[in-house]
């Protein structure tokens, strides 16, 4: 019963988005008012409606209801209650769910928030949105439909595959799809500004948020992701440039273009056509990941959840909402006149590049993920395309993309000299010298980590420079406190996140300095790596609550003999899918991580991999830190504010 | 400066930044992209020698040694075969979980003058019943499996070139 009250909210959901659709754009079009106030109302009900499909859908796997087949396929009862709820969007069918869930939350979240808005400006919105909901709807209904029953039910689960049973993974594909979707709205405003022709401050103080919230989101996801390979493959590394892994990256960059344009459009008035564009293009990219990841089309360790029979119906999808929206912007693009005026060497200068800099660094990504998949089609060549690929194409356009970080973050707006820009700057580029050559001291002629000291420095303390000159800190020191009450918090956001950014990137660079060391031990025997006596105590077996596992015991001693840590490596194997995982054991001190993998065994003997990880946490750590920044922006007040500030306010903000 | 002037500066800059995406974008294509091979492409036309490439087959099944390599480290040997031609590949490193004798396999690596390959990647799904798409597709090559008669065929009769066990040649095929 309970499923099938899932389907059928599922069906209201569909017609409440065609409703919604239909009555906001026809509303918007004709001016009428009372078709208008519809679209809210129609929002909150798709919003219920998907709720309770969802509400229903978990129901249906924490009671492990096998007469589901979704359930029977993808959960098990002896799995812990954590991994049967998290399992409800595990599965492809699920995941989609949960899509239109956060879609249906994004709309509910404007017909909530949206009051200030203008009438047809938010109505279009809403249509837009609901229109998306659409085609996903008719998606899930058509194609792949949650609730489908079996009959008769299967005796018990056959289970989830046990690399997803993990906390990391369980709660990456949410932050992952409220990035995704965040981008949805982004379009929707764009797509309404286009039929409206008209782009303003207003819009940008709008459409900034979304493409902030979605951005912090995507940061998210995309390092939990990554978190998540580095302790669960069991590789020592962290990102292997997979086709998945792309699909993320590439919405982020074209997001973080985008809230850096919004802030030109909401400041200046200026790159309007461009911020749409970018909106377009950011939502585009989203629709493509989940193409490339749910169709099945690449072929990747990721892609655990894929059906190719399905991929021609999200490739429409895409045609349709990207190709729709691209011929309108061809249409319309061109009723949007710029009114703000700017130097080339400017705060929107430096944007632009950023922008330039970023979308460059998206299109080769885009090229490196898409190229095999062509070269398998067209010229039925078995290609792929590696780390060394995006390593060598991909640095030349971070270089100056980082260098011109933290310059165009002191720069003024409208007309700027760079020689004061530098000189607020001598102390964070001669931070940046220091690195460099304190890595090439301590660790050898390592030119690419110590770019990467190098580099992290510059932006750490670049935004700290930054900070410190809005605050007057060195010049009048007494005031600064309270200048530091009165800075907008957008501005703490926007060099919190540089500075995560520079964390990041010190982060990469230790990694760019690991070491690792494959050893066969018995007992008792040890190896050396990196200043640490690795010890093999023992090798046992344990019971875990629906696994067996064999466990090492490896001590690791430091220099002077006494024990820093003991590690306990594992291999798992579930009788249920009859399948074995590596658990690696790491320990760290967040300035490096200690990293045991268990191999094989023979002879008495186990295989170890060791790896010693400097600052690898930081990787984490800095992407955590970006996510804040963005959050820090979002609670400032003007986003709270959303009607448009006075000019003279504005033009109080921006420095001179 | 006219706002004419501008817009084309900003043309200009635009075109740089695609410009330069493209021009890195194909130099790296050029030193970096990776080519499937399975071992009867190997046999037919031995590839460029120190270029990295994928390598793809079944693991032979009776071909997988561990030993300890010559620096304590372990050593794995085995062979990898797509039914017509085989190829021996060591690997110093931990196999993957699902790394099985008789299971397709894809690894990276180069070829050594010696006929060795020497692989730096092993991979293999976290499925036991999954093949590499370019794995069914050279088994499909070679002539050993007909897709439209099922699944591949069992593993053990991949070994050798054992007319009698390939289902494609005793329907005709």
């Amino acid at each position: 019963m309970i499923p099938e009250l899932g389907h059928f909210a599922l069906a209201l959901a569909l017609a409440l988005s065609i409703a919604q659709a239909a009555l906001g754009l026809f509303g918007a079009q004709r001016g009428s008012a009372r078709l208008m106030e519809a679209a809210p109302p129609l929002a909150a009900g798709t919003l219920l409606a998907t709720l309770a499909a969802f509400g229903c859908l978990m129901w249906s796997f924490a009671v492990n209801d096998t007469s589901v087949s979704n359930v029977a396929a993808n959960s098990h009862s002896t799995k812990p209650m954590l991994y049967k709820l998290t399992a409800t969007w595990g599965s492809h069918e699920g995941s989609m769910v949960l899509w239109v869930l956060i879609l249906a939350l994004c709309g509910g979240a404007v017909a909530a928030f949206g009051r200030d808005l203008p009438s047809a400006l938010k109505a279009r919105v809403l249509a837009v949105l609901g229109l998306v909901g659409v085609g996903f709807f008719a998606f899930i209904l058509g194609t792949s439909n949650p609730f489908d029953r079996i009959w008769p039910p299967a005796p018990d689960g056959q289970g989830l595959n046990p690399v997803l049973q993990d906390p990391g993974l369980a709660f990456h594909p949410p932050l992952l799809y409220l990035g995704y979707v965040g981008c949805a709205v982004t379009f929707a405003f764009a797509i309404a500004a286009l039929i409206e022709g008209r782009v303003d401050a207003a819009w940008g103080r709008w459409v900034r948020p979304w493409a902030l919230a979605a951005w912090s989101f995507l940061t998210l996801g995309i390092a939990l992701g990554s978190w998540w390979a580095y302790y669960e493959l069991g590789w020592g590394g962290y990102w292997f440039w997979d086709p998945v892994e792309n699909a993320s990256l590439l919405p982020w960059l074209a997001g973080c273009a985008l809230l850096h344009s919004a802030v030109v459009v909401e400041k200046r008035e200026a790159l309007k056509t461009w911020t749409v564009f970018l909106a377009l293009l950011a939502f585009g990219l989203s629709l493509l990941g989940t193409f490339l990841v749910r169709s099945g089309v690449l072929n990747s360790v990721h892609a655990f959840a894929s059906d190719p029979t399905r991929g021609v119906f999200i490739l429409g999808l895409l045609m349709l909402y990207v190709g729709g929206g691209f011929a309108l912007f061809a249409w319309r693009a061109a009723a949007m006149a710029p009114t703000g005026v700017f130097a080339p060497l400017s705060r929107e200068g430096s944007l632009v590049l950023n922008n330039l800099l970023l979308c460059s660094i998206a299109a080769v990504v885009l090229a490196g993920t898409l190229y095999p998949m062509f070269a398998d089609i067209l010229l039925g060549q078995k290609i792929s395309v590696g780390p060394p690929f995006f390593n060598t194409a991909i640095l030349p356009l971070a270089v100056p993309l980082i260098g011109a970080m933290a310059v165009g973050a002191v720069m003024p707006w409208k007309r700027a000299r760079l020689f004061p820009a530098l000189q607020r700057l001598w102390w964070a580029a001669l931070g940046g010298l220091a690195a460099f050559l304190l890595c090439l001291a301590l660790a050898g002629a390592r030119i690419g980590p110590a770019l990467g000291f190098a580099a992290g420095a510059w932006l750490i303390l670049g935004a700290l420079a930054d900070i410190a000159d809005r605050l007057a800190l060195f010049s009048r020191p007494r005031a600064a406190l309270a200048r530091a009450m009165a800075l907008p918090r957008s501005a703490w956001g926007g060099a919190v996140a540089h500075a995560g950014m520079g964390v990041l990137i010190l982060g990469l660079a230790g990694m760019g300095l690991a070491t690792d060391r494959l050893a066969s031990l018995k007992a008792g025997e040890s190896v050396e790596l990196s200043g640490y006596t690795w010890r093999l105590d023992r090798v046992e077996s344990a019971q875990g609550p629906n696994f067996t596992a064999r466990r090492a015991t490896v001590s690791v001693l430091g220099a002077d003999g006494r024990t820093v840590t003991v590690l306990e490596p594992e291999r798992r194997s579930f009788p249920v899918g009859r399948t074995t995982t590596t658990e690696a054991a790491i320990h760290t001190s967040w300035l490096s991580d200690l990293y045991a993998v268990l191999g094989d065994e023979r002879d008495g003997a186990a295989v170890l991999r060791l790896h010693h990880n400097p600052l690898a946490p930081w990787i984490w750590i800095g992407a955590a830190i970006m996510a804040l920044g963005g959050a820090l922006s979002l609670s400032d007040r003007r986003v709270r504010v959303s009607a448009p500030a006075p000019k003279s306010v504005r033009a109080g903000e921006a420095r001179a | 400066m006219t706002r004419k002037r501008r817009r084309l500066n900003v043309l200009l800059l635009c075109g740089l930044g695609l410009g330069s995406a493209t021009a890195l974008t194909l130099t790296a294509f050029q030193d970096n992209l990776v080519f499937f091979r399975s071992p009867s492409d190997i046999a037919r036309e031995a590839p460029p020698p120190n270029r990295a490439f994928r390598l793809g087959g079944l693991v032979e099944n009776g071909s997988l040694q561990r030993e300890a390599g010559p620096d304590g480290r372990p050593l794995a040997r085995f062979r990898v075969t797509d039914g017509a031609s085989t190829l021996a590949v060591t690997y110093a490193g931990i196999l993957p979980d699902l790394f099985r004798e008789g299971q397709g396999v894809v690894t990276l690596g180069t070829l050594g003058p010696d006929g060795l390959f020497r692989a730096s990647e092993v991979l293999a799904r976290h499925d036991e019943t999954y093949m590499p798409p370019e794995v069914a597709d050279a088994l499909k090559r070679s002539g050993h499996w007909n897709p439209a008669e099922g699944g591949a065929p069992p593993a053990a009769s991949w070994n050798r070139l054992d007319p009698a066990a390939r289902p494609s040649n005793e329907s005709g095929g």
